[in-house]
């Protein structure tokens, strides 16, 4: 219904976009910003992120198998998130 | 080596101590969880972006940071608290370990900060719904909007200023629900003129809601959230507002766990935010060689925190011998405490918005503990907060009482006929944060571990 429209502001100086797997599937992020943020601006809909500084623990994802809090994990080319 | 003073928190509050100690020559430790010092409000934006007030003020504080000469650890998640007054005989140096880094100092500033109270309400779990001192984050540090129609909603500035970010990146705001009245905001202005900033700030965002059209609601609270596995609408006054997200908070609460972990005698002053460390005019908790500034000793805002961090920095510098040099903040931190404590009062805590929690909404999101199971436990004789952690697990998961704590001790004291300070806070215990097993195990080889003599039969 609001589809279509980036999530992500324009005038910030972001890396240019690499691929990350979440959930099994392809989604493009920039290195650097928060997991939780990529995956919100890439509309993944199944992932709760409530307080975005460490403390609400809802954001647990696997990253690379490791279990990690995605507001404080920086994007990086080629993680797999499950 | 055993440091002078380490700063726990690299907040404003935390950036300001460490400078302060680090320039009058102690040996001086600033320990940061996040990748770069700033804190929640002058967080250090991940890639470069539009430069605000706050960019300005937190690159101001990070500049005089780095010119100190204090060593700076960030990126460390601090778990572990020893020494100081956990150790049995006389003054031992206090112990502060996190994953990769381990710090020792005779004495410790407390600049832990807050986190948010979010009231439950159905629907809160729902995919899509996030704090206000979140969306803040997410939208100026990361450059985010949180949906593309979002619901602001709750109380205190942060509902302002997080409507107006989100206009400003190209979002739509598709209501805000202030639960205080004009009434309320028009009593808490004329302190605010102590800080004509603040004040020329707040009127901006109002200024930008109202050019958008967006409805503001006064003295109105979400029903609910609604939505199939995503929140997809909010009823707010009997209406249903299409959204894609919202964004709700009901004021801060300053983070607590580390002094309550060091035993300091505490005190619930809800002007302050809730349960906060008694202080002297000096920012010394009642143990020695330990102090507390900024937000995380009782709510007065950002602009507060930098004269507060010096204050405690000069009181730890005295104490160990040494003179401070900078100019005596006093006066600066009145001043800028005054606007502070006006959005204190705007943000504290609603009884109001705690009654109307609904039996079957879950109050503990981790451990998914209701309204009703609390009001069950405290029926059953739970009479205090560490009762009600053995009756129910409330406060027992993964976020161990901190988004829970506010709504659960305010049910409880109110089925229990008591005052919120009446029921107590859950026991600051380590470890501070979840860690992994493998951090606290280390490397070892199976023969390694001792096996103690069997006892004789």
């Amino acid at each position: 219904m609001f589809m279509g429209m980036s999530l992500r502001s324009i005038g910030f100086m972001r890396n240019p976009p690499v691929a990350i797997t979440v959930f099994g599937r392809e989604v493009a992020a920039h290195p650097g910003e928060s997991l939780a943020a990529a995956l919100i601006a890439a509309d993944v809909r199944e992932f709760v992120a409530f307080c975005h500084m460490g403390v609400c623990q809802q954001c647990l994802v696997r990253v690379d198998g490791r279990l990690v809090q995605a507001c404080l994990t920086p994007v990086a080319a080629g993680m797999v998130v499950s | 080596m055993i440091h002078d003073i380490a700063i726990l928190g690299g907040g404003p509050a935390g950036m300001a101590a460490a400078t302060e100690a680090a320039r009058a020559g102690a040996r001086t430790v600033l320990l940061e969880e996040s990748h770069a010092p700033g804190g929640q409000v002058y967080r250090k934006p991940v890639f470069d972006g539009p430069v605000d007030a706050d960019r300005r003020a937190g690159d101001a504080l990070r500049a005089a940071l780095a010119e100190s000469g204090a060593q700076v650890i960030t990126g460390v998640r601090v778990w572990g608290l020893g020494g100081g007054p956990l150790v049995a005989e006389g003054r031992a140096p206090f112990v502060l370990t996190g994953l990769g880094a381990e710090v020792s100092a005779r004495a410790l500033i407390l600049a832990t900060g807050t986190h948010e109270r979010i009231i439950p309400f159905p629907g809160w779990t729902l995919p899509g719904v996030l704090g206000l001192a979140a969306a803040t984050i997410l939208l100026k540090a990361q450059g985010v909007l949180p949906g593309r129609r979002v619901v602001v909603a709750g109380q205190g500035p942060l509902l302002y200023a997080v409507a107006a970010k989100i206009i400003a990146g190209g979002g739509q705001v598709a209501a805000i629900a202030d639960a205080a009245t004009t009434y309320e905001w028009a009593q808490a202005l004329p302190r605010l003129f102590a800080r004509p900033d603040v004040l020329g700030r707040g009127l901006a965002w109002r200024a930008r809601i109202l050019g958008a059209g967006v409805p503001v609601f006064s003295g109105a609270r979400v029903a609910e959230a609604l939505g199939e596995g995503r929140i997809a609408a909010v009823r707010i006054n009997g209406r249903i507002i299409e959204a894609d997200a919202l964004c709700i908070g009901h004021g801060l609460v300053p983070a607590t766990e580390a002094s309550r972990a060091y035993r300091a005698v505490h005190v619930h002053d809800p002007a302050l935010g809730g349960w906060v460390p008694v202080l002297d005019a000096d920012r010394r908790t009642s143990v020695p060689g330990l102090y507390a500034a900024g937000d995380g000793a009782g709510l007065r805002g950002a602009a507060a925190a930098p004269a507060s961090g010096q204050l405690a920095a000069r009181a730890a510098l005295r104490d160990l011998g040494m003179d401070p040099v900078g100019r005596d903040p006093t006066a600066a931190f009145a001043r800028a405490a005054r606007a502070g404590a006006a959005m204190a009062g705007m943000m504290a805590l609603r009884p109001a918005l705690v009654a109307a929690i609904p039996a079957a909404t879950e109050v503990c999101r981790c451990e998914g503990v209701t309204r009703a199971a609390i009001e069950e436990a405290a029926d059953a004789g739970a009479g205090t907060m560490n009762q009600l952690k053995h009756f129910t697990r409330c406060g027992m998961g993964p976020c161990q009482g901190r988004m829970c704590g506010e709504a659960a001790s305010a049910l409880l004291a109110a089925r229990r006929g008591v005052s919120i300070a009446a029921v107590g806070f859950a026991t600051g215990r380590t470890p501070l944060r979840p860690v992994p097993m493998d951090a606290i195990l280390g490397d070892f080889a199976y023969a390694d571990i001792p096996v103690p003599a069997p006892a004789p039969l």
